[in-house]
Parts: C-alpha cells; structure tokens; sequence
C-alpha cells in the first residue's frame, strides 16, 4: 500500500488513453452534432447497411476462428507431443509470425492471392485454372485466418504441455484406449486454451477492417470498415461512435459468456504466452 | 501356500546409455505386501513401470496370472496403479474420478454408485463426492488416488511413492490406513518407496534395490536384523559398519580389540565387514567394557538419546534410554549376537555398491 504511488504514471495513462476515449466515445455515441442526448446513433443498427456489415463481419470472425481452431488444435497436439519446450526452434516458427508486423503480412498476402500472384503461377505450372481470390470474403477469411491463427496455436499448445503425463497415464491405467484419453481427459483439460484461443481470435476479427481494406478491396463492407468510414470518410463522429458503443457491448456479451464457460470448466489460469 | 501372481523374468531395462535394470528376477506371491525400497535412481519405479505396461523392457517377460503380459498395453492389464503425484483428473468432481474406470468397463450405474460409496467409505471420505480434486488436502487426494484404483477389483495394485508427500502424522495414519486396506481387500499390494520406516511397517516382504539390482530380499525382520552387505545395512536403519578380520569361528578383531560373535565358516583372518546396531551398543563405567571411551555428543531424541562414543579411533554411534552427558568416559560393549558379520564385496558390481554407501 505505501508504495501505491508507483502505480501514478500509470493511473494517469489509463485516465487519458483508455478512459477518457472511452468516455468521449460513449459521449458522441449518445448525443447528436449539436450535443443532445439521443439513441438514434445506436439505434442506426437497424439500418439495412449496418445491419449487413455487422453480420457479415460476424460471420467472417466465427468461420476464421472455426478455420483457425481446426488448423490450430491437431497443430498444436502434434507440437504439444514433439516438443514439449516452448523455445525449441520448431515452436518458435509457429508463433513467429506474431512478432512481425501484422499489415505487412497482410500485403504479403495480397502478392499471394493476387490475379498473377504466386498461388495463381503455381496453379498455372500445375495445370489448374487461376482463381479469382482477390476482393472476396474468401480472400478476407484467408487473411483473418492466417494472421491470427498463432494466436489460437499458442494457447492450446500451452494448456496441451501443461497436461501432466502420469494423468495420461491414470487413465490408461483406469482401462481407457488412446480415444477415450483424449476425449474425456486431454480435450477436457485443454478447453481453457482452446477458450482462450477463441477469444483472441473472435474477439479482434469481429472489428476487423484492415484486412478487409487490403483484401477485399473496398467492395466488402465489414462492420470494421463501416465505423472507419464513418470517422474518416464521413466525419460522422456520432454515427461511428454509436456503432462502436453497439460492438463493445457485444463484445463484452461474448466474454463474458465465455468466460463463464471457462470458470465453469475449472481449468482456468492458462497463461497466454 | 499362495502361488505366484506376478513373475518378473530377466527384466533388462536401459534409457540410452543408462543401464536402469539389469537381468532382475522378482516373484510376486498372491495377497502379498511386497516392497520396492532403495534410493532415487535404483530402478524401482522402472520395475513399477514395467509391471504396470508404462515401460516395455528391453530383455525378460512379465508373467501375470500364469500370462505373458510384457507387450500387452496398460489399459488391457488386469491391475492398478496409485501415482506418485496422484495424477487425479482435475476436470472431474471425486465420484467422476472414482467412476472412471467403472465407465470405460460398462458398468451399470446402481453398480457404479454402489462403489463410489463402498470405495469413499473404505478410504473415509464419505461426503466427498461433488468435490473437485483442487480442494482436498494431500492425504485427501492420496486416498481419492487408492480409492479410483481398487474400485476397479485389480488382483494387483501398484503404489508408486505414493506417501511421498505428506508430512509425518499423515504419512504415518496411512501406512495403518494402507495395512487394513490390504486385509480387508485381499489385493496383492506392490509398493515403491525409498523411505525404510514405510518397507519396515507395511511390507510382507522387502526387496532392496540399488543401481539396478536386487540387493536383497525378505522378510522384514529378515532385512534388518541380518543384512547381507553394507548397502543394505546402511540403508535399512542407522548402523555401525566396521572392518574387521575374522580371527576364528565366532571370534572377530575390531579395530584391535577382539569380540566374540556367533558366525562361523568365514575363512580365517579374512577381511570382513561388521555391522553392528547402535541399540545394539551397550555402555558401562570405564573399564568395565571392552572398549573404553568419550561421549562427543548427546542428543535427545524423543524415544532414546542418540550419543556418539569416540572409542578406539571409530566414533560409534549408540541409541540408549539413557543419556550419558557429553565428556563422560565410558566403555561400550557388544554382546556376541548382535554382532553381524558379513563378507567384504568381491565382484565390480558389489564394489560400486560399496562405493555408493560411502
């Protein structure tokens, strides 16, 4: 406690970076240009525009972190097995991509798809059609699924290592066959990281326009891209605010739900690094 | 008399360059008590191992119910293991950890909650169904542990240290707790410890462990009152272990002095090793022993004081309901059966057991 002061700097950082925003953002959400309070902002989801955007952003993040979690788990089980020691090399080239810039491997991406990109000349050697990926929702989820699935690997490798051998072993003992182990223990045991791999995943591609901007050119509106527009295209603060009021608390709805599921599992406290 | 329920036949057991198990042979009779004991790194959990189908060895068979079983998985073998850490599933409440097993054999549900309750009575955790493992105590646990195993009925179960990590009161309640267990189940009971209080209390039979072969084997009694080396005698109890010369049939000279002892066949004045108790160790006024000598230190220890005697350049260690104050000169003396003598090691493998003992 005599030490509290310690923690000033930081009050003062929270005060002006996070709380303040957030407060101005609640502020013009709810108050038209000339200032009065008025719902019309939040209630401008029923607008057809909005309301297409917001699904179909929601239904971009669910498929990524559908796609991301498919890839990641037999992914992370296979690392899990092999090696058991974070910083060996084979784990650090799954989790690398994390620590480079996340728009860059966005462009990356877009060389790749594009119309005489790689994957086009390597369709062409092999004697397949080129594909038209570039400006798609197909071409979007590529770029949601491969820029976050490090963050759906990690966690569920992590809670995977964390389970103990000898509890492998019990149950072996106990007379269950390698199915029944992981169904009733390893799955079980590593839901916390698969939740938390949920949440980093769903999470941040619910908001998602950087990737859709990049790949999907300016004709999919993401809910992401509707709130950018709003603040740099039209000016319309309060418009953008109130969308943004709406996505916070439905984005605080599902981590809250979720992490119900994870206390209720009893496995919490995965660490996610 | 019970037959063999488990035969350990020439097990071989190497991880890389390391040699765990060397040829061992063990017999394992029905409604056995049979302990493991030795230090860390003797290869008695390996053995454990091996019996419970973690390890394959590397040469030898296990012979289960008169069946070879050394290549059959651990899940189709007809017995249980108590793990060291326990290795409850912490996902599950007590009564899913119990019912494990039951579930995986199809077992109907009146049958499973017949056991549950049977088990969490027999292991006095009635009450404790709902619980999660994460909010018991250890010893809590350790029983939850031995409960899911013997719901299961295994002719043998395998208890891996599993006491390892309680304190002394709770370490002490369940060597009893294991005992009755044991009787009231008539299940073959192999259990792995390096602690020799444990093997003396609960075991029929001790087997004594170290770098990979059986030092000895036997009853209790058998292990502490007449060890077969050094080792063994180190490591069962406290002893005094001198060299000596077997001068004749029962006469052997100690550190110049001569004892009269009650083993015969040695070779005369062959080196030999002598262990001797320090209850064993009986002190007298000076003079009136056969070796005379200093107190250098008393300690109290509850049921006897410890003292060690400097007394013919060796410092003995003695255990006695009394205490003799630090400074006093003393004698000490043996009587002729309580002095144990045993042949110094000639093979390489018996040196390095020597040489570990040092």
């Amino acid at each position: 406690m005599k030490r509290s002061y310690l923690s000033g700097p930081y009050l003062v950082w929270a005060a002006a970076f996070i709380l303040l925003p957030l407060a101005m953002v609640i502020y013009y959400g709810c108050t038209d240009e000339s200032g009065h309070f008025t719902l019309a902002n939040i209630a401008a989801m029923k607008d057809w525009v909005h309301y297409r955007a917001f699904t179909s952003s929601l239904i971009l993040a669910f498929l990524a972190t559908l796609i991301c979690l498919l890839i990641a788990y037999p992914l992370a089980w296979f690392l899990s097995q092999h090696f058991r020691n974070s910083s060996s090399f084979v784990v650090m080239l799954f989790i690398l991509p994390m620590w480079i810039n996340f728009l860059l491997r966005v462009l990356a991406l877009q060389v790749i798809l594009s119309k005489s990109g790689m994957l086009n000349a390597l369709l062409r050697f092999l004697g397949f059609p080129a594909l038209r990926l570039m400006y798609t929702k197909a071409a979007i989820l590529i770029g949601m699924v491969y820029d976050y699935i490090p963050f759906m690997i990690l966690p569920i490798y992590n809670a995977l290592t964390k389970i103990d051998e000898s509890v492998v072993e019990a149950a072996m003992d106990l007379g269950a066959d390698k199915k029944t182990v992981f169904r009733r223990i390893i799955f079980p045991l590593s839901l916390p990281g698969v939740i938390s791999g949920i949440i980093m995943v769903f999470i941040p591609n619910i908001s998602e326009f950087a990737v859709a901007d990049i790949l999907g050119g300016s004709k999919i509106l993401l809910f992401g891209n509707v709130i950018e527009q709003e603040f740099n295209v039209s000016s319309n603060w309060n418009l953008g605010s109130g969308l943004s009021v709406v996505l916070m608390l439905f984005v605080f709805a599902s981590m809250a739900i979720m992490n119900r599921k994870d206390s209720k599992e009893e496995g919490g406290g995965v660490p996610l690094w | 008399m019970a037959r063999n329920l488990l035969e350990l036949v020439n097990i071989s057991k190497s991880f890389g360059e390391d040699l765990v198990l060397d040829d061992l042979n063990l017999e394992i009779r029905e409604q056995e008590f049979l302990t493991l004991l030795g230090p860390s790194g003797c290869g008695k959990t390996t053995t454990l191992r091996i019996i419970g189908g973690f390890e394959v060895p590397d040469t030898g068979k296990v012979i289960f119910e008169g069946r070879d079983i050394t290549q059959v998985p651990a899940n189709r073998r007809n017995l249980n293991t108590v793990f060291q850490n326990y290795a409850l599933f912490e996902h599950m409440n007590v009564e899913e950890n119990i019912a494990f097993g039951l579930r995986i054999s199809n077992k109907s549900d009146a049958y499973i909650r017949d056991k549950i309750r049977y088990a969490l009575k027999l292991v006095n955790l009635e009450g404790f169904e709902k619980r999660k493992p994460r909010s018991l105590s250890g010893g809590q646990r350790q029983r939850i542990a031995i409960a899911r195993a013997i719901v299961n009925e295994p002719r043998l179960l395998l208890l891996d240290e599993p006491l390892g990590a309680l304190d002394l009161k709770l370490r002490q309640d369940m060597q009893y707790e294991l005992i009755r267990l044991k009787e009231e189940l008539g299940i073959t009971f192999v259990y792995v410890t390096h602690d020799q209080d444990e093997a003396l209390t609960m075991s029929d039979k001790i087997v004594v462990m170290n770098q990979g072969y059986i030092q000895q084997m036997g009853t209790p009694e058998d292990i502490y009152n007449e060890p077969e080396n050094a080792f063994v005698a180190d490591f069962i109890g406290d002893s005094n272990i001198l060299d000596g010369i077997m001068i004749e049939d029962r006469l052997v000279e100690i550190l110049g002095h001569r004892f009269e002892c009650v083993d015969e066949g040695f070779w005369n004045h062959v080196p030999v090793d002598v262990v001797i108790r320090p209850e064993d160790v009986v002190i007298k006024e000076p003079g009136q022993g056969m070796i005379d000598g200093l107190v250098t230190s008393l300690l109290f220890r509850g049921v006897h004081y410890e003292m060690d005697v400097m007394a013919g350049g060796y410092e003995w260690l003695v255990h006695s309901t009394v205490g003799v104050a630090e400074g006093t000169k003393v004698s000490i003396s043996v009587i002729p059966f309580n002095i144990q003598i045993m042949h110094k090691p000639e093979s390489e493998d018996e040196m390095a057991v020597a040489a570990e003992d040092l």
